[in-house]
Parts: structure tokens; C-alpha cells; sequence
């Protein structure tokens, strides 16, 4: 039995037929072809599959399609629709990904502490993005590129356009 | 040093906007058609059975299911160093977790569903679950074909046993030498297996064309050694397979050589025209990959009262799992590497290969210098205090130096390890004793040394293809992977600096071996070194052909022509400042007639190690030169222990690895702050723990944890060293395994000091440090 949903994705509406047992990752990577949220075990645990629901984060790989009908989802691509924002360009400067495999889901836990939180202590910025597994870069450079951010912008996750 | 304008300067990575955009592409966001195809794999519930019958009737029943496949079907073997492996078991099964059949249907769900339906009879046979019991005379053999695989020459097996090779390496007469020293000390330490956990899981897309072409898309660090290896097993020509691996989501040796890759490949064989998808779950990338294997070390080393080591014998025994067609190279590359790096004029070296029901071990960033570094460095500070010496002094007083035998007789490269073992000291304030913060939580300091050569075949080559685009800007082509270490800028630094082209405006592609040039594998820290070398040699022979072109066309001596800041210029002649883009793909006029010469700038370079050879006594070792170079440092590391709970917390780390000349110093610091905390976690936390069955019990990041951004050390200070490596580009050599090899000892070093117990296996979590000190030890 299938269902008709509409969702929101970076602000443009996709009608969507879905199963209810259709998991919100896959519907973004193979029914929108947004493909930033990632796969890294499927039961919560990574925060690769991590997205903005409503403007929080939550781990897309455990949300179920059907449930999130009539919200809106905006993930890494959605952040910079214009261009990139100082919080990216900061992580660009600083080098702070290496593979890259986690950073869509970082940015975005960065994002809704910076959207909290306009200026974080070290440790805030450790435990929005704990749940976010990184196994290349040891974190410090990414908690760095963050507080530069900060440091260096008024809003780090406006668009610059 | 010093001299450059790009090579040896912090340098964004140039593919940083593609990673914090979600613009980076990894296998499984690649988009096909509806007509893509699902596989899921039917797995072995059993460590060690015969297979007596595979029955798919009730599989092939499930809506959706295309076709069902097994060992009689794609009977395939395969294997990087020693062939034996199988696409699909086929008579038997060696670990739970195997593959023995596969599914492929419309979707996912339904491929799934189906594999479940599978079903296989097994007969049960004694499953061997570890080294020990593997190697006693009456033990099952896991491998009665023993004698019958191909595999590389310097692999020694001994057929009707469960030793899969054997390296001995023999020096001098550690027996004599043990008779004449003031100290000798003795003990065994035992390290478990580790899973890679990169966080993007195995994904590999395969389609056979109509017209018989095999394309490969994977999540690999090994593009051409794939293409490679599925050649030999499918019977294919080169020419009919393209592998294409777009970005990769963390390797550590985990994506190297082929594993579950090649049942994508088969399996796509046999529905033509379809690309056919396997993605690896998390729990199947923990248990069906490689795995890092498991060490049992034993030690004895002998010294004289002034520190001298006299001699060191060290025999270990590896849990190599169930096939060791990658992992009995990393046991090889231990066996003639396993003194550390200290000049010991009598070494006696054993390194066996033992099969067991495990999942197969493989490489692992380290390739088993991690493993026996955790016993050397252990065992070295115990020395230290047997002698009444400076733990640091001890290691300074034996460090090897240029020109030193190394333990095969080849002489030792330059190298900055006394400059690495003191500033690594200094940073960590070594020799001062810090306050215990309170009474039940005591400081302690702990340090070790660590070199690593890469491990490969004595011939791996690199290539390059370079162009310059109308508008002065890049194209590199080559094979090495960006696994996240930062080759692609790394590359695009070394032709800058040759070209005078910031690195901003080279491009350099991940591979693709239809167009791109060969590469072994991305493996063994070597592609900056091996790959950086063959994309020198290209922008040489681009800049060559550029000079040229102007030589012919405006007469000046070649001698007087160079490039900087995007043009051509002269000593003799301050007027000439002709700008790249108006010639490197238009040619150069000749202002005498107006015509033009020089043409489109292309060049193309390679590279191949022509002094190494893996020829040497069987019985000793010696004679060869299977190493290209080492790469050494050494580590200081301060922590507490809480000793109410056994808890620990590190404070700070700092590393020195000796990169002969940085390319991209901030890439070398994130090897240094990402390989600390890898190397952190197999100490303090991580292990992979099988039940009596030989299942994998926390196949999960649940069960299995690695490191959150709470659990970083309060401090890591990277630290470079550079003494240039003559063959390197610019003096280069690799770093990034290094960078995890010491810290295991350096916190059994620290705990020590800090509470006086010595902790000989791994992993040292608060429990069993906690048992420990309450006098229970495990
Ligand atoms: S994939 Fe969703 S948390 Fe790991
Ligand atoms: S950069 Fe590789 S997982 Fe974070």
C-alpha cells in the first residue's frame, strides 16, 4: 500500500508515492537524488545520514518517509544554495575534512548550534557534533574550523551569496 | 626547505568545496537507470562446515528476484599475494560471515528478503579460532589445498599445516649475544583484531555491456589492481574492464586489494546489459571485509649496561583468518621490520601466518608495525628500568642512522629519528614530574619510537598524464586514490611548484583506468612518494615542451628560460614575459614569420623503485631489498589515571614523524591529529570480540565504539620532521600510517609510570586496568 506525501527539500516541493516502510535516507538519495545525507550503518549510531527536519537535526536513517509528511528537510545542499557559507568556507580553509564521507551530517550539527548557540564554547561545539562520527581527522581540526567561523563571522551560516 | 613557492606551504585541499557542498561523489550516490539491479548476499552462519547443498527454489519465488547464484555457478579464485580465495565458497566455508550464494532482484527489499530464503546444509567441521590452537600438530587443517595456490615468491608455506607463510629473518648469533649480555628480559604480549571502520561501508556497481565490456564503479583504494585482479578471475582482458572509483569515504588498508568488490564484478557476468549494486550494511563490514589481524609477540631482548642492545629475538604469531591472500604480506612486512628502529647487530625474527575461522585479516594502516610496536615499546621501557636507564636515553643511545644495516643487511636511509625522539620529549616536557591533580588520580608520561617502510611488491609503479587547458590551467590524471590523506593537493603542489601554476587552478582527477595512468594501489604511505614523483616527472617534460616552444620561437637560450607566476621569463632578457595561457595550448609565434610553434602541453611521467628486489635467503633474510625506505618518529604522551575507577584521560600527545619534506604541511598534521586518535582507540577501548562459535559479537558502532568528538585527548601536538629523502619529490616521503603506530605502548608506557603495573594486552580499557590494580588480573 502506497502512500502520497509531499515534502519540502531545500526549499522546493517534491510530491512524493512512498511504502510505509520506505526509511527517509533513501527516499532523499534515489526518489529527490539528494545525496549528501550518507549512509554509514542505518541504525543511528553515525550521523552520516543526519539532515534538518524543521530546523533540527535528526538522523534521516531512522525517520520513517510517511512521518515527515508536509515537513521540509534541508540538508548540506540546501545550505548553500547561493554559495557557500563562512561556516563552509572556514572548514575549506582549515582543511578540516579529509575523506569527506562525514561532513554533510557535521555541517549540519554544526549549523543548528550555530543557529542555537551564535557563540559556542570549545566543548559545545564537541558535543553538537558527538554524534556525528568522523574516523579520519581526530575532530580537532573541524572544532577548529567552527570556532574560526565564529570568530570570523557575524552569522556563519547565512548565505553569503 | 624554504626555497619553494607551493611545495612545503599549508595548502587548502583543492577538493575541500566539493566536500562541504555534498558535491562529492562516493560510489553509492552514483545514479543509474531503472534498470539497475540489487544483490544481497546469503552469509555462513557456520566458522568452518562443508557445504552439502545450496536450494534457492524458495528465493527464487520472491517477487522481484532475477537471478540466484553460488560457487557452482561463478567457481572463481582469487587473491593479491597468494590465491586463496573464492568469489563464493564453494566446498566448504571458512568464517561465519562468507559468502555462498547471492540474490539479484529489482530492489533492494525484495534481493534481501530473498537471500533469507536461501537455503544452505551445512555439515559442521571443528572451527580453529585462534594462532595456538591452530598451530598444534593434531589441529584441523583449514586449508588441505595449501600446496596448491599460487602466490608470490617470497611467501613461504608449509603445506599440511595451518601456516600460511613463514618469514624468518636471521642476523648475527642472538644466542652468543644473549649468553654475553648484562640484562636479558623476556615476556609475551598479545594484541586482538581491529576493524578499519571507515565510515562509508563497501559499494560496488558492475555492468557488462552488451558488447562485452566490464565497468567497475567501487569504493576502492586499489583501481587498477581491481581491474587487475578481476581480469585473472573472470577471465576477462584488461582492455574489457573499466574501474572507475569516484571519491572514497575512508580506506586505512580496509578498501584495499579486492574483497567483496568481486562478487559485484561476477555477479554483473551473468545479467548482461544490467548494472548490478552490492552495498555493504554496517554489520557485514565489519565481519566480510579484512579485518586487522591478531598478534601474539614473544620477546627477548638482551643489552650490555650502557644501553646497548645486543640482541632481540621476537617471534609472532598472527591470527590471520580464514584467507590470508592480503594478510600474509603484512605478516611478511612485520617479520623483517619487527626490531623497530634500533640498530641490533643480532636479530632473530619469526612472523607466522596462521589460518584460523576468523574473518580474513588484511591490511590495516599500520600493516603490523602497530602490532608488534605495542610489545617492542612496551617491552624497551622495561628494559629501561632493568638497566637503571632513561627510557628516552635507551632509545636515543640504539636509534638507527643513515647507513645502518638494517635487519636484512641493506643499509639504512637518511633519517631524522634523534631529532624526532628528542623535540617529541621536549614537547612533552619528558624528565619533569607533574603534580598528581588529586590523591586518587596519579600523572604519568610515557614515550616510544616507530618506523615503517611501505610493504609492496618490489616493482609497483606509478604514471601521470598532464595537460595545460587554453586558459593556463591543469589537468592531472593519475591513479592514486584520495582516500582523504590529501594526495590530490599534494599532487597538484608538486606540479605547481614545477610549473609556476598555483595549485588552486590544477585539477586533479580521481581515477579512472581507461584514461588514467597505472598505479598499483593507494596503499603502504607510498603514492605521495611513488605518485608524486611520476607527476614530477610529468610537469618536467610539460615545462620541457613549454620552454622549447619558445626557445624555437623567440631564440632564447634554454638555459635562460624559466617559469614563474604563470609565465615564461628569461635571465638574458627582462623584456620577456610571455603568459601560459596564450601558449600552452595555442603554441608560441614566432614573431619572424608568424607562425607558430610548440602545440597543445602535454606531458606524461612514471615511476618504479629500480633498486628493490624481494630476493634473499629463505632461511635468513638477508641479501634483498624489499624496502624502499623507512619513515620514523617518535611519540610523548602525558595522561591520568583515575585509580578508584580505572579510568583514563589523556592530556596530551605529541608526535614526530620525520616526512622528509612536508609537500602540504597541513596535511601532514591531519594525518598526525587523525592517526593519534585511531591509534588512541585500539588502546583504550576498541576490540573485536568473537563468541566460541566464532561469531562476531559487536558488529556495531553500538558494540563497537569508535571515538566521538568528546573523546579527543585535552592536547596533540603535531610535530614535522624533515630530513629530505633523496629519491622523494622534493625530498618526500610518506606519513600516513605512522601516525597511529606508537600510541598503544605509549599508554601502557604512561600507565606504568603513572601507577607502576605493566599492562601487556590490548586493548587497556578502564575494566582491566581497573581489575588490574585491584589485584585481579585477567
Ligand atoms: S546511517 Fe543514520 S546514523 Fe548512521
Ligand atoms: S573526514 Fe572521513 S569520516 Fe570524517
Amino acid at each position: 500500500m502506497r502512500h502520497d506525501i509531499t515534502l519540502k527539500v531545500n526549499g522546493e516541493v517534491w510530491p512524493l508515492d512512498v511504502e510505509p516502510t520506505d526509511v527517509l535516507l533513501e527516499v532523499l538519495r534515489t526518489r529527490v537524488g539528494v545525496t549528501s545525507p550518507k549512509p554509514g550503518c542505518e541504525r543511528g549510531d553515525c550521523g552520516s545520514c543526519t539532515v534538518l527536519l524543521d530546523g533540527r537535526t535528526v538522523r534521516s536513517c531512522l525517520v520513517l518517509a510517511v512521518e515527515v509528511d508536509g515537513h521540509e528537510v534541508v540538508t548540506v545542499e540546501g545550505l548553500s544554495l547561493d554559495g557557500l557559507t563562512a561556516l563552509q568556507e572556514w572548514l575549506v580553509e582549515r582543511s578540516a575534512f579529509q575523506c569527506g564521507y562525514c561532513a554533510p551530517g557535521v555541517i549540519l550539527s554544526a549549523a543548528e548550534l550555530l543557529a542555537d548557540t551564535p557563540h559556542p564554547s570549545r566543548h559545545d561545539v564537541q558535543e553538537a557534533i558527538a554524534g556525528n562520527l568522523c574516523r579520519c581527522t581526530g575532530y580537532v581540526p573541524i572544532i577548529d574550523a567552527v570556532l574560526a567561523a565564529v570568530q570570523a563571522s557575524a552569522d556563519p551560516i547565512a548565505r553569503e551569496g | 626547505m624554504g626555497t619553494h613557492t607551493y611545495v612545503g606551504r599549508s595548502t587548502p585541499r583543492i577538493d575541500g568545496a566539493d566536500k562541504v557542498t555534498g558535491a562529492a561523489r562516493f560510489v553509492d550516490d552514483l545514479a543509474f537507470g531503472p534498470d539497475l539491479l540489487h544483490a544481497e548476499v546469503v552469509a555462513s552462519p557456520h566458522a568452518h562446515a562443508r557445504i552439502l547443498a545450496i536450494d534457492a527454489h524458495r528465493a527464487e519465488q520472491v517477487p522481484g528476484v532475477v537471478r540466484v547464484l553460488t560457487g557452482k555457478d561463478l567457481p572463481f579464485s582469487f587473491g593479491l599475494y597468494m590465491k586463496d580465495r573464492h568469489v563464493f565458497a564453494r566446498d566448504r566455508v571458512r568464517f561465519v560471515g562468507e559468502q555462498v550464494a547471492a540474490v539479484i532482484a529489482r530492489t533492494p527489499k525484495a534481493a534481501t528478503r530473498a537471500a533469507r530464503l536461501v537455503d544452505v546444509t551445512y555439515e559442521e567441521l571443528p572451527a580453529v579460532l585462534d594462532a595456538a590452537t591452530a598451530l598444534a600438530d593434531d589441529a584441523e587443517r583449514i586449508h588441505p589445498d595449501l600446496a596448491e595456490y599460487p602466490h608470490v615468491p617470497w611467501f613461504y608455506p608449509h603445506p599440511d599445516t595451518n601456516i600460511a607463510h613463514w618469514r624468518k629473518l636471521r642476523k648475527g648469533d642472538v644466542e652468543a649475544a644473549f649468553a654475553d649480555a648484562d640484562v636479558v628480559l623476556e615476556d609475551t604480549y598479545t594484541v586482538p583484531r581491529y576493524a578499519h571502520a571507515a565510515i562509508e561501508p563497501h559499494a560496488v556497481v558492475a555492468q557488462l555491456s552488451h558488447a562485452g565490456r566490464l565497468t567497475v564503479w567501487t569504493a576502492s583504494q586499489s583501481p587498477y589492481t581491481q581491474r587487475h585482479l578481476f581480469a585473472e578471475a573472470l577471465g576477462l582482458s584488461h582492455q574489457d574492464i573499466r574501474v572507475i572509483t569516484p571519491y572514497v569515504g575512508g580506506g586505512f588498508g580496509g578498501k584495499a586489494g579486492v574483497t567483496m568488490e568481486i562478487i559485484g564484478a561476477a555477479l554483473a557476468t551473468t545479467v548482461r546489459g544490467h548494472p548490478v549494486k552490492l552495498h555493504w550494511s554496517r554489520e557485514q563490514e565489519f565481519a566480510n571485509t579484512y579485518q586487522r589481524q591478531g598478534v601474539t609477540a614473544h620477546l627477548k631482548v638482551g643489552a650490555r649496561h650502557d644501553g646497548t642492545i645486543t640482541a632481540l629475538r621476537h617471534t609472532l604469531h598472527w591470527d590471520a583468518g580464514a584467507y590470508v591472500e592480503y594478510g600474509a604480506n603484512v605478516v611478511n612486512a612485520a617479520g623483517i621490520s619487527a626490531t623497530g628502529p634500533y640498530r641490533i647487530d643480532n636479530v632473530h625474527l619469526d612472523s607466522l601466518c596462521v589460518y584460523t575461522n576468523l574473518p580474513p585479516g588484511g591490511p590495516y594502516r599500520g600493516f603490523g608495525y602497530s602490532e608488534f610496536t605495542f610489545g617492542l615499546e612496551s617491552h624497551l621501557d622495561r628494559l629501561a628500568d632493568e638497566l637503571g636507564l632513561d627510557p628516552v636515553e635507551l632509545r636515543r643511545r640504539n636509534a638507527i642512522v643513515e647507513g645502518d644495516d638494517l635487519p636484512y643487511g641493506a643499509p639504512m636511509n637518511p633519517s631524522g629519528l634523534r631529532e624526532a625522539i628528542d623535540r617529541a620529549a621536549a614537547a612533552i616536557d619528558w624528565g619533569v614530574v607533574e603534580p598528581d591533580p588529586a590523591p586518587h588520580v596519579k600523572v604519568g608520561k610515557g614515550f616510544a619510537a616507530f618506523w615503517k617502510a611501505p610493504a609492496m611488491p618490489p616493482n609497483a609503479g606509478s604514471a601521470a598524464f598532464l595537460k595545460f587547458n587554453e586558459d593556463g590551467s591543469v589537468n592531472i590524471s593519475v591513479s592514486g586514490m584520495e582516500l582523504g590523506q590529501g594526495y590530490l593537493t599534494a599532487m597538484a603542489q608538486i606540479a605547481a611548484e614545477v610549473l609556476a601554476v598555483p595549485p588552486a587552478r590544477i585539477r586533479v582527477e580521481t581515477p579512472d583506468t581507461d584514461r588514467n595512468g597505472y598505479e598499483w594501489q593507494t596503499v603502504a604511505s607510498h603514492v605521495t612518494w611513488s605518485s608524486g614523483n611520476a607527476v614530477l616527472a610529468a610537469a618536467t617534460e610539460a615545462r620541457e615542451q613549454i620552454l622549447d616552444a619558445v626557445h624555437r620561437a623567440h631564440g632564447h637560450e634554454m638555459a635562460s628560460l624559466y617559469l614563474e607566476d604563470e609565465e615564461v621569463r628569461s635571465t638574458d632578457d627582462p623584456g620577456l614575459a610571455l603568459p601560459l595561457r596564450e601558449i600552452v595550448v595555442d603554441g608560441v609565434q614566432d614573431p619572424r614569420d608568424g607562425t607558430f610553434k610548440g602545440g597543445p602541453v602535454v606531458g606524461s611521467g612514471r615511476f618504479m623503485p629500480e633498486f628493490a628486489t624481494t630476493r634473499s635467503d629463505p632461511e635468513t633474510g638477508q641479501g634483498g631489498k624489499p624496502n624502499v625506505h623507512y619513515t620514523v618518529g617518535a611519540a610523548g604522551l602525558v595522561l591520568e589515571v583515575d585509580v578508584e575507577t580505572g579510568k583514563l584521560n589523556v592530556r596530551k600527545v605529541a608526535l614526530a614523524v620525520d616526512a622528509g619534506q612536508a609537500i602540504n604541511p597541513v596535511a601532514v598534521e591531519g594525518q598526525i591529529l587523525g592517526g593519534v586518535l585511531q591509534g588512541l582507540a585500539t588502546v583504550l577501548y576498541e576490540d573485536l570480540r568473537f563468541d566460541d562459535a566464532g561469531r562476531l559479537l559487536n558488529p556495531t558502532f553500538t558494540d563497537y565504539k569508535i571515538p566521538t568528538a568528546l573523546d579527543i585527548p585535552d592536547e596533540v601536538v603535531p610535530i614535522i620532521v624533515e630530513v629530505a629523502q633523496p629519491d622523494g619529490p622534493f625530498g618526500a616521503r610518506g606519513v600516513g600510517e605512522h601516525t597511529m603506530i606508537p600510541l598503544a605502548p605509549l599508554v601502557a608506557n604512561a600507565i606504568e609510570d603513572a601507577v607502576g603495573v605493566r599492562l601487556t594486552a590490548m586493548p587497556i580499557t578502564a575494566e582491566r586496568l581497573f581489575l588490574t590494580l585491584d589485584g585481579q588480573p585477567d
